[in-house]
């Protein structure tokens, strides 16, 4: 489908929509980054320099300097030196861990004399660019121990430096890189492991105090979420569907005759019923093993077993080893606690910000709750709020659906590539820009936990436009000379 | 760009997928949050808006020589806001404030409670203390930069120039939630009419709050107006009353009725307005404001002469003898009587063998005899013959709706509609009554025969038998009295300015008022004779009281030609209406007239006014106990109960 459409498309001309996409953005951030900054009482001017506008105009003037030098560096260069940018990325990480001050509680600001910036947010695309590299090796095959061992590295190990340099937020934005190796042969299974791990948690820390029989109601929905998962398994993997439905009508069965026992006025305790259930899935399970010797079903009974283990022991991870205001923010982000005074009084205010809005909003620079300072980190982190205030649902959405579109067709460049270098690098900068964008609005609109991560291109801050527009640029720079078929 | 290349090509669909899905779930949560949740909005205005409330001042209230009566001054309110307040010294502030740590933190309490303050937030100055005495107002004010979070408000409270007619004025207090209920203008710490003339013109005296709009930011500090402006609504004052009301003569009625129970009307025939209303016991307004306001409201509710009600216009008495020119006027308007009929008196209406007796004078008299002599026979003949008569009426029970349907037109048996709250409207029995309460159809006249001459089941208020005296001053007509008689720069409402009449011959009246002049000459009330040139006509009461000494009553006008004042003087336990009601209305009359008692008549003031006539009551226990916030109704209902039995 996009061999096709390739051929049409001018060769070796710079991909003008996603460049019109990022001037949009860039400057709808401006924008937004005014009106957030807006003083009711001494207005100054958008391009008042002493402003944050005005100081974001500069940051914006330097990018597209930066912009326009990367699209005149040859490729190569990206390709050749990856590793070692790379490696001057990981010293200049270890040098701020040592000498940076402490800003805000964060020690990620990499200070020498009046140049400020944060090597976290360039370390996004550096370990983009690694990765290709490592990708782009010939014959590389990602499923082995080795490979795996060294990708690993080269996003954990960042990650690491930068939790100690507390921006936790930076350190999951690394890991959307998961998406990369998904993209290029990690098994699915993984990405499945992980997401039945965010179900399973969010589940059990969401329900694990109201009780339902002999077990919490988080317990109950986790044992009925692991017979499906374990149906979905024995379906998309071992590909017996027969037998998949088999699991699920003996599940099934199970609780229907706990219901028509319940009708003879006999109390019947679910959670309990839902154990027996789940126990018989298992052993049946076991028969299968035994039966067809599929290792399949083994790895099935481990994911399992494990998945009831991990049940159990949300509770004891979610107490004891969060810190409190992590705990917090999740029980918010759950909509455990409504607590407006503490945790949630970002994400209240943020809420009341965007909600204030209505339809089509209070108009630009006539929002309150923004100019009147209720929602902190207003032209940062919670930039989305001023537009959701100022602009209203249709602003709102319209800025959610051109992110969309523009990475979706970041995703479509990417597909198009004809190095496994140009792909990799190209779903790399997929993975941060999408990363960045739905954890930046979930956490502004309170469906995820306050992550301090800012929304690309919009937010107020050098570092992070340097950093994006880096990233971006040299991936245009990439399609733009990818070798034509 | 093949599947050597690009083996897991079809997984992009899934990452774009999880991508879309994820962004259709955000726009949802937007649709939510910005469309489906006013609440948002509403938090958003409560967060960024600061209504600062523009209080009006309150009307001021004059008599009707221009006596400046009821005014405002300045008091000041305590307001916190919760979410502004910083670590402060809260042993300095209770030090400024006068109070101690208990009472702090019960306020604080009670500020908090969403039960007592509904429109409690955190973010808003909330009333945390209400009528800061000047010196505190002046020592906090100093140290206001200690507190943050700590406003001063300031409002005013009324003042008055005369400790008279407590009960007639009314007074204001903190507005309560069924009242905020009802009507969402009010909002926690307004004032607010609470009786007399305070609530019954309410609407007037108000005015009308105004509003400031303020932007305010996250720490509460102000940032200037909204839109310049745009959005405020400055305050309307509340309109000046005029009363009716002679405050002289006022304060003479209640010096009059110290240590009485019982009550002074004084109408002026001509217009309807009220000269002075006097209900005993009473009590000084002034000691209904400021700080010391519910210990006095205690005091008077627990009193047992029950000085919070209006006796004027809520106590409910038998007329007595007052109501006798009422049976005449209907007599002779129906044709059952005639100037010169006669009917014979044997100490008692004879056909039932002297019940209800009467006092020895000449028979058989006609009615201008009967009025004057007060003969109980005379009337008693008359309803008998009414209710009788068959060639005019089918039945008795046809007869005695005419008969009632006259009482009404007279003013009795309803409301009058005075501009005041609490109003009683007596008690007129119909037909029905009667067949119900005598439990058969068949009654006749004798089983009923007190009414004709005050007692049995009528009763009315001190009010209806003023208007009633006005009139017969007026022969004919009268206009509903009221004690606002002007409303600056407001309209009287028509109830006042339309003439009601009675439906009765105006010659019959001029038989009447002879009548009731000879009364004065020669009858029952010679002790308001004012001499020949001041024509006084009246006429006394003395209604029966089964729980103790009768109630002493006295009705009339003067002068007999061109009548400029209508009174009605009731005394509780006062005896013959001659003992007390008699020389009270001299008194008053000498007041109106002359501005002053006679030099003859000091002796009778003084006497008078040194004379206790208060029953016996049985103290209960004066223990606190629970006080339900009677609105003016129920204690109405309550004082009906009471003076009803009595």
């Amino acid at each position: 489908m996009y061999q096709a459409n390739n051929e049409k498309i001018e060769k070796g001309s710079i991909d003008w929509i996603s460049v019109g996409f990022y001037l949009l953005f860039i400057i709808m951030g401006w924008f937004s980054i005014y009106a957030a900054s807006f003083d009711l009482d001494n207005a100054t001017s958008i391009f008042d320099l002493s402003g944050r506008a005005g100081k974001q105009l500069i940051w914006m003037g330097a990018s597209l300097i930066v912009a326009f030098a990367i699209m005149k560096i040859d490729t190569s260069f990206y390709e050749t030196y990856a590793l070692l940018f790379y490696s001057i990325g990981i010293l200049l990480l270890l040098i701020t861990l040592v000498i940076a001050p402490d800003i805000n509680g964060s020690r990620s600001w990499f200070v020498l004399g009046p140049i400020r910036f944060q090597p976290a947010e360039f370390m996004k695309f550096l370990i983009a660019l690694a990765l290709s590299r490592i990708f782009n090796m010939f014959n590389f095959k990602l499923m082995t121990t080795k490979n795996l061992l060294l990708v690993s590295t080269v996003i954990l190990f960042p990650a690491l430096i930068v939790i100690m340099q507390s921006e936790t937020g930076t350190a999951l934005v690394y890991l959307s890189f998961i998406l990369v190796l998904y993209r290029e042969g990690l098994p699915g299974v993984i990405l499945f492991i992980g997401l039945a791990a965010i179900a399973l948690f969010v589940m059990g820390v969401k329900f694990s105090a109201d009780l339902m029989g002999m077990f919490s109601l988080g317990e109950f929905i986790n044992m009925i979420l692991i017979i499906l998962f374990i149906v979905v398994l024995i379906w998309a993997y071992v590909r017996r569907w027969r037998t998949a439905v088999y699991v699920l009508g003996l599940s099934g069965s199970i609780f229907l005759a706990a219901f028509l026992t319940s009708l003879f006025g006999i109390k019947v305790d679910y959670s309990l019923v839902a154990l027996i259930a789940l126990i018989s899935v298992i052993f049946y399970v076991i028969y299968l093993f035994l039966r067809y010797r599929l290792r399949d079903y083994l790895w099935i009974l481990l994911f399992a077993l494990f998945s009831i283990a991990f049940t159990e022991s949300i509770e004891f991870a979610f107490n004891d080893v969060l810190q409190p205001h992590q705990q917090m923010r999740i029980k918010v982000a759950l909509g455990m606690e409504e607590d407006l005074q503490g945790s949630g009084y970002h994400v209240g205010q943020s809420k009341i910000a965007i909600g204030s809005g209505g339809l089509s909003g209070k108009g630009y620079l006539n929002g309150t709750q923004t100019k009147l300072k209720y929602v902190p980190e207003q032209d940062t982190d919670f930039i989305f709020c001023t537009i959701g205030e100022e602009f209203g649902f249709i602003g709102s959405s319209v800025i959610v659906i051109l992110f969309l579109i523009f990475i979706i067709h970041l995703a479509t460049i990417a597909e198009r590539q004809t190095t496994i270098f140009g792909r990799v690098y190209g779903y790399g900068v997929v993975s941060v820009f999408a990363f960045h964008l739905l954890v930046n609005i979930g956490m502004v609109i309170g469906l995820v936990p306050v992550i301090g991560i800012p929304l690309p291109l919009f937010s107020y801050g050098g570092s992070s436009l340097l950093g994006f527009t880096i990233m971006l640029f040299i991936f245009l720079r990439i399609d733009q000379t990818r070798r034509r078929l | 760009m093949n599947s050597n290349n690009n083996p897991y090509s079809s997984r992009r669909y899934i990452i774009v997928g999880i991508i879309v899905v994820v962004a259709i779930i955000y726009i949802i949560q937007l649709f939510s949050l910005q469309i489906l949740n006013p609440k948002y909005r509403e938090f958003a205005d409560s967060n960024a808006f600061y209504n600062r409330t523009l209080y009006p001042s309150r009307g001021s209230i004059y008599d009707r020589n221009g006596k400046m009566l009821v005014y405002n001054q300045p008091t000041y309110d305590v307001m916190m806001t919760v979410r502004e307040m910083g670590k402060f010294d809260t042993l300095d502030f209770c030090e400024t404030l006068n109070i101690n740590m208990a009472t702090y933190h019960r306020l604080e309490a009670d500020m908090k409670d969403k039960k007592k303050n509904r429109g409690y937030t955190s973010y808003t100055p909330q009333l945390f203390m209400s009528q800061l005495d000047v010196e505190a107002y002046g020592v906090l004010q100093e140290k206001l930069y200690k507190f943050p979070g700590i406003y001063i408000q300031s409002r005013t409270e009324r003042q008055y120039n005369y400790p008279n007619m407590g009960l007639l004025l009314g007074y204001i207090a903190e507005v309560d939630q069924r009242k905020m209920d009802e009507d969402p203008y009010y909002k926690r710490g307004d004032y607010v009419g609470k009786s007399g003339i305070e609530l019954s013109h309410e609407k007037d005296l108000r005015g009308e709050k105004g509003v400031e709009v303020l932007l305010r930011d996250a720490r509460g500090r102000i940032q200037g107006k909204y839109q310049n402006g745009e959005h405020d609504r400055s305050a309307v004052s509340g309109k000046d009353l005029k009363l009716g009301i002679d405050i002289d003569l006022q304060a003479y009625g209640e010096y009059l009725m110290q240590n009485k129970i019982g009550s002074i009307v004084m109408i002026e025939p001509k217009t309807g307005e009220i000269l002075c209303m006097v209900a005993a016991p009473s009590y000084d307004p002034a000691i209904l404001t400021g700080k010391d306001f519910s210990t006095n409201y205690l005091q008077l509710v627990r009193n047992p002469y029950k000085p919070l009600i209006n006796r004027a216009i809520a106590g409910n008495y038998p007329p007595g003898s007052t109501f006798k020119p009422s049976q005449g006027l209907v007599f002779l308007q129906e044709g059952i009587i005639k100037e010169d009929t006669r009917f014979s008196c044997y100490h008692g209406y004879p056909p039932l063998g002297g019940r209800p007796a009467c006092h020895g004078h000449a028979s058989p008299l006609s009615l201008q005899y009967a009025l004057a002599t007060s003969c109980n026979s005379f009337f008693s003949y008359g309803l008998n013959y009414m209710l009788n008569n068959r060639q005019k009426y089918s039945n008795t029970a046809e007869a005695f709706e005419v008969w009632k349907n006259y009482m009404v037109a007279m003013g009795f048996g309803y409301k009058l509609g005075v501009d005041l709250p609490s109003e009683s409207r007596g008690f007129i029995p119909n037909s029905k009554f009667y067949t119900k309460v005598l439990g058969r159809q068949n009654w006749n006249a004798h089983n009923i025969i007190s009414i004709a001459i005050g007692q049995g089941e009528v009763l009315t208020t001190p009010l209806q038998i003023a208007n009633f005296a006005a009139l017969i001053a007026n022969r004919g007509y009268f206009y509903a009295p009221h004690v606002v008689q002007e409303i600056k720069g407001g309209q009287l409402d028509t109830i006042y300015t339309n003439r009601r009449e009675s439906g009765i011959d105006r010659g019959y009246y001029e038989l009447t008022v002879n009548g009731m002049a000879d009364a004065v000459t020669s009858g029952t009330c010679r002790g308001t004779y004012l001499g020949p040139e001041l024509t006084v006509c009246g006429k006394t009461g003395t209604a029966e009281n089964p729980h103790g000494d009768d109630h002493s009553l006295f009705m009339g006008f003067a002068p007999k030609d061109d009548p400029q004042v209508a009174i009605v003087v009731v005394v509780e336990n006062g005896r013959f209406g001659a003992t007390n009601a008699v020389p009270i209305g001299k008194l008053m009359f000498e007041k109106f007239f002359y501005g002053e008692v006679l030099p003859g008549d000091q002796y009778l003031e003084d006497m008078i006014a040194n004379r206790v006539i208060l029953p016996n009551v049985y103290i209960k226990n004066s223990r606190p106990k629970p006080i339900i916030r009677k609105d003016s109704i129920s204690q109405n209902s309550d004082s009906t109960k009471v003076i009803a039995i009595n």
